[in-house]
């Protein structure tokens, strides 16, 4: 089994240490992944989902050699990450979101063939693959632009391009989506499903529950630091299982209203996700109970839009997921 | 993997990212050029040409190791503001092959100065181009600029420890010029100040260049100056491979 799996973590832990105030400096520790087990198969698409600060990008630099774990063991592709660092680091891609990490001032072309010559990819083949990637990734026609005047969706694609020039056997993959407009967000999907396709193990971090429920064969959800599940995206709909969905659009719902309705028989949990004025509030119920009567009596005074109730998605099941273990973390 | 290639692959490319930055081409031709027309008004006072030459070369100097202090001490920290030092850090040659092309390039940009220094002392102050040795100075004006490029990787390397190395770096700037001899020969300043000069390549790339204008052996300062580089590059390249360890311990390669 271990020949076939790709990454492997067991008990991996990070605890990083704070230093703050110069005359008097006060230590402290902050434990960001709080022994962590999970493996991945080899040509698997892997999915770690987990709210802000929950230990995905830790992780994630854990296991690709940025960051040296303070506990337990990783392994890729069968290679210590801390003994074998060179080793891993040549069958690894990495790639993470948002507009840096480029060269700016140079071209896309220039940008390419340098790090061609940093992962060692010989030079008679350059030419051949970065042509093909950036067919690939669709830049072919202005991989002699500067970056400085790509937009988000263009730095992205080149950041693949750059994370594939070595064809790794495993790539990581750290929120490539984050800030892309939904045009540019798809065709992102469907890069990584092909490379899937073609065989190469994809970690994935994500926000997007849609992107890791058409992805991912197998999701990890973090939450606090810690593995909360581990399944595929049918499994861990099973978290909010028994329960239905309530779902209102809202304008002026206060911390004060969902407090209440929180207290309310059958409400499960209750939160709220703003969007511009709009709010949506997500009512998790026990199934058989209609709590539509008495939420719609809390929020009496309350500009409200459309009001339906609907089975659970893998959000509302991640919510569950994640406030459940929050709640454990807190007891 | 050929390490060869990817120096000078890696150095050309740093040194077209470092040469379209508006602000360090400002810097780089700007501050010698002015530098350049106060030495040369100061050493008209003396109304010898070979002195008015070494003016602008020296100004040139200036500029070259301004551009190694500041380019190669905060190296390490300019590829962590671009984040493009995880992605670096990442590949896996050693550390030292991704910093060296940094360093040479901030090397190489500097010697914008010293041909931006030369032609204006010829042009524009009538500085008459008497070189003693001009085909040494074609040669030895590269090697000290690549020598200081490889200096550059200890400064890179040991700056990063130094939580407030941005502090120290300002006052190395002129202490260097003077006690290399970059203006005024070392042989003008207190005996004290020798053993600190002979330490520094810029000493001896400087009585290189120095040599090739007003005549002189060129060869054995530029020989030292070459020696206290490789020195220095594997210093250097061993701290460089311990700040590589201890940043992943303590998590300071990204900014967040």
């Amino acid at each position: 089994m271990a020949g076939e799996l790709a990454i492997e973590a067991v008990g991996l832990r990070r605890t990083y240490r704070t230093r703050t105030g110069w005359l008097r400096p006060r230590r402290g520790s902050v434990d960001a992944v709080r022994g962590v087990d999970f493996a991945v198969a080899r040509g698997e698409l892997f999915g770690l989902l987990g709210p802000n600060g929950a230990g995905k990008t830790t992780t994630i630099k854990m296991l690709n050699t940025l960051l040296t774990p303070t506990g337990g063991t990783a392994r890729v592709m069968g290679l210590d990450v801390v003994r074998d660092t060179r080793a891993v680091r040549r069958r690894i891609g990495y790639v993470f979101g948002g507009d840096r990490g480029l060269y700016e001032r140079l071209s896309a072309l220039d940008n390419l063939r340098y790090f061609a010559e940093l992962y060692g990819v010989p030079a008679r083949e350059q030419r051949a693959r970065i042509g093909a990637l950036l067919d690939a990734v669709d830049l072919t026609g202005r991989e002699h632009e500067r970056v400085e005047g790509y937009s988000r969706g263009m730095r992205q694609r080149l950041h693949i391009a750059r994370g594939l020039l070595h064809e790794p056997d495993v790539l990581f993959l750290d929120e490539p989506s984050i800030g892309v407009d939904p045009v540019a967000a798809r065709e992102l999907r469907a890069m990584i499903a092909e490379l899937s396709a073609s065989g190469t193990t994809v970690l994935l971090t994500t926000h997007y529950m849609a992107e890791a429920e058409e992805l991912c064969d197998r999701i990890a959800v973090i939450a606090a630091g810690r593995l909360a599940a581990l399944g595929t995206a049918d499994e861990l709909k099973h978290a909010a299982a028994g329960r239905r969905v309530l779902s209102v659009e809202a304008y002026g719902v206060t911390d004060a209203h969902l407090a209440h309705l929180d207290a309310l028989s059958g409400v499960r949990d209750a939160t709220v996700e703003v969007s511009g004025q709009q709010q949506t509030l997500r009512i998790q119920t026990d199934a058989h109970v209609d709590v539509q009567p008495a939420v719609l009596r809390e929020l009496a005074g309350v500009r409200l839009g459309r009001v339906e109730t609907r089975a659970p998605t893998l959000e509302d099941a991640y919510v569950a997921i994640v406030n459940s273990t929050r709640a454990e973390a807190a007891a | 993997m050929n390490p060869v290639r990817m120096l000078l692959l890696g150095t050309l490319l740093q040194v077209k990212q470092q040469s379209r930055s508006p602000l360090e081409i400002t810097i780089s031709l700007l501050v010698p050029l002015v530098q350049a027309t106060l030495a040369v008004y100061l050493f008209k006072a003396g109304t010898n040409p070979p002195a008015l030459l070494l003016a602008a070369v020296g100004a040139g100097m200036m500029g070259v190791w301004s551009s190694v202090l500041f380019g190669s001490g905060a190296a390490i920290q300019n590829q962590r503001f671009q984040g493009t030092l995880e992605i670096l850090m990442i590949t896996p040659m050693r550390p030292a092959f991704k910093i060296l092309p940094i360093t040479l390039a901030t090397g190489l940009v500097g010697l914008y100065s010293v041909v931006a220094t030369l032609l204006w002392g010829v042009l524009l102050l009538g500085v008459p181009p008497s070189f003693a040795a001009p085909l040494w100075f074609v040669v030895a004006a590269p090697v000290c600029v690549l020598a200081l490029g490889a200096f550059g990787l200890l400064l890179a390397s040991t700056f990063v420890l130094l939580r407030n190395a941005n502090a120290i770096v300002n006052p190395l700037g002129y202490p260097v010029w003077l006690l290399s001899g970059m203006l005024v020969p070392v042989t003008a300043l207190p005996g004290w100040t020798g053993p600190i000069a002979a330490v520094l390549p810029t000493t001896w790339g400087a009585r290189a260049l120095r040599a090739a204008v007003t005549g002189g052996p060129v060869w054995p300062a530029l020989a030292l100056c070459v020696g206290e580089a490789l020195i220095a590059l594997v210093l250097g390249a061993i701290a460089l491979h311990f700040v590589d360890r201890r940043a992943r311990v303590t998590a300071t390669l990204a900014l967040t």
